[in-house]
């Protein structure tokens, strides 16, 4: 307890007392850095009976055109889905700023009504909304846009559809906090000096908002492209992503050194993504 | 001036729609689950035939429904257990790190955060993979060790964010006032840091329910999880009891986060 409290002080000077971060930090080493250790050394193994040692999974994995298009839509699919809540999620981030208390509150709730919502249950929502007798189905069919029903279920479309609802919150979240922070006045010296309201948006708000939105598009991209349940109940078979691919591998295939190739590759491409996002934060404020 | 006025008018309009979409799309969905959740036909069809209570009856069936109850209760013991011992292991780690610019401090503090943007289904496999080399079987326990790590970052941040807010003078003036550390800990910085840590805790208790990344891995036909048996009965037939389940889970989300708001402030705390 004098270990707590000598940190709980927390006065700069103060000696810290490293032991309180130690079973946290030991935990981690032993069910989350350990695991990792183990994942690498399983793909290593160049036969699904983990045999013999070689780089054949990896050279398969990435020698082969069909996981190389694998890669690649994992990766489309995050980045369809950040753009998509991006363009509903920076209009709604405006109009709360300049809601009243009031309906800010009401907003709030909306907002973080998805969030508290079960994933499979986000999913299962979207398959009722997207099915063929389903309510976009009726409504175009009943304003006479269409005469026979979309297939949206199983198609890309469909899935990006049902992951910018699955994935909004995490955008509006940050991007929320940021724009309730932007000092008015700039917006208001904009206008005063002639801009119009899109010339502000673009100059001063966008510009303004960019660490919010790097914030949400991380969250959103790392979150869409591991989306297991939603990808592979809406994707349906056709549409195959990493995650699909690794969990056929474990259970379907026992390829189990080809699985673990599989997760470094997803995680990478979420890597990849987040590095890209956060070079992008960079270049905007310098340039 | 002309010009710029049409433009203004388009803005205003453009945005106003967009918002407008942005909210059908968030709730839209949860409406018409809970809807159809009180529907008395067979079918998901929307808007429901007519209303009844008969799917509810269903799940609550203790005979029909055992295999959701069973999944129901371990998803509920895993993410208590996980969320308890991730809470006392999270805030002594932010105690030992919060306000030490050192590097390895900073280290330290993206490795614990960091499981919040890596892919969790890549943990998950490895998990796997580390539990059956080690010729651990498959049990609750597992399922709480791969759910500790996965959730115990919201805990942490939370609380983090709670200290670094948290005015030094305070514990300053505790102490020259004559009282001890562990006393001032007690009596000022946890009473302070108690509604950070209880955001972090919601956050993750919810998490952990609906966790599928490491469950899929860790689980199996005797420890079965809430969100693996749903997508087992929506991947074999469209059953209705799904959209009870979303009803009850809703409901007991809304309880939970009406006291939490009235207790921490979490709308206020999440949205900054």
């Amino acid at each position: 307890m004098a270990g707590v409290a000598a940190v709980a002080g927390g006065v700069p000077g103060n000696k810290v007392d490293w032991r309180l971060a130690a079973p946290l930090g030991l935990t981690y080493l032993a069910f989350f850095a350990a695991p990792f250790v183990i994942l690498l050394g399983v793909s290593f193994y160049a036969d699904s009976e983990q045999t013999r040692l070689g780089l054949d999974s990896w050279t398969k994995f990435y020698g082969d055109a069909f996981y190389r298009k694998v890669i690649f839509d994992t990766l489309k699919l995050g980045v369809f889905a950040v753009l998509a809540t991006t363009l509903l999620a920076y209009p709604l981030a405006l109009v709360f700023r300049g809601a009243s208390p009031r309906a800010q509150r009401v907003l709030i709730f909306i907002i973080l009504m998805p969030l508290l919502t079960s994933v499979v249950i986000r999913t299962f929502a979207w398959i009722v909304i997207l099915a063929r007798e389903g309510v976009v189905n009726q409504t175009l069919i009943g304003l006479g846009l269409t005469s026979t029903p979309l297939n949206l279920l199983q198609t890309e479309l469909g899935l990006v559809i049902a992951l910018t609802q699955i994935e909004m919150p995490l955008m509006l979240l940050p991007l929320l906090t940021i724009m309730n922070g932007m000092d008015q006045n700039l917006i208001d010296a904009s206008r005063a000096l002639g801009a119009s309201k899109w010339r502000t948006f673009f100059k001063v708000t966008l510009p303004l908002t960019l660490p919010g939105w790097i914030a949400g598009a991380t969250l959103v991209f790392a979150s869409s492209t591991t989306a297991f349940i939603s990808q592979s109940v809406i994707g349906g078979a056709r549409l195959v992503y990493l995650p699909a691919l690794i969990y056929q591998q474990v259970t379907v295939v026992y390829n189990w050194p080809f699985a673990a190739v599989a997760s470094f590759t997803l995680l990478f491409t979420v890597l990849a993504g987040i590095m890209a996002l956060g070079w992008l934060g960079r270049f905007a404020r310098t340039s | 001036m002309q010009r710029s006025t049409l433009g203004d008018v388009t803005y205003n309009w453009i945005i106003g729609l967009l918002a407008g979409l942005a909210v059908l799309i968030l709730i839209g969905p949860v409406l018409i689950v809970i809807a159809i959740s009180f529907t008395t036909s067979q079918t998901l069809k929307f808007p429901p035939p007519g209303l009844s209570l008969r799917w509810y009856v269903e799940l609550f069936d203790s005979v029909r429904s055992a295999q959701i109850h069973t999944a129901a209760l371990n998803s509920v013991w895993v993410a208590g257990t996980a969320t308890l011992i991730g809470a006392v292991l999270s805030v002594l780690a932010a105690l030992a790190i919060t306000r030490v610019a050192r590097p390895s401090a900073r280290f330290l503090e993206a490795s614990f955060l960091s499981p919040l943007v890596l892919p969790t289904l890549s943990y998950g496999l490895a998990a796997l993979m580390f539990f059956s080399v080690l010729g651990i079987r498959p049990s609750l326990n597992l399922l709480i060790a791969g759910h500790l790590v996965v959730i115990a970052p919201f805990i942490f941040r939370t609380t983090l964010a709670s200290l670094t807010q948290l005015d030094p003078v305070l514990l300053e003036a505790s102490a020259n006032l004559g009282a001890s550390r562990v006393y001032g800990f007690r009596r000022i910085t946890l009473p302070l840091i108690a509604p950070g840590i209880a955001a972090g805790c919601f956050l993750a208790f919810i998490s952990s329910m609906d966790n599928v990344p490491v469950s899929l891995f860790l689980s199996n036909a005797r420890t079965s999880m809430l969100p693996i048996r749903m997508w087992g009965m929506m991947e074999s037939t469209l059953d209705v009891r799904i959209a009870a389940i979303a009803g009850v889970l809703i409901l007991a989300t809304l309880i939970l986060m009406i006291v939490m708001d009235r207790l921490t402030g979490l709308t206020k705390r999440v949205s900054g």
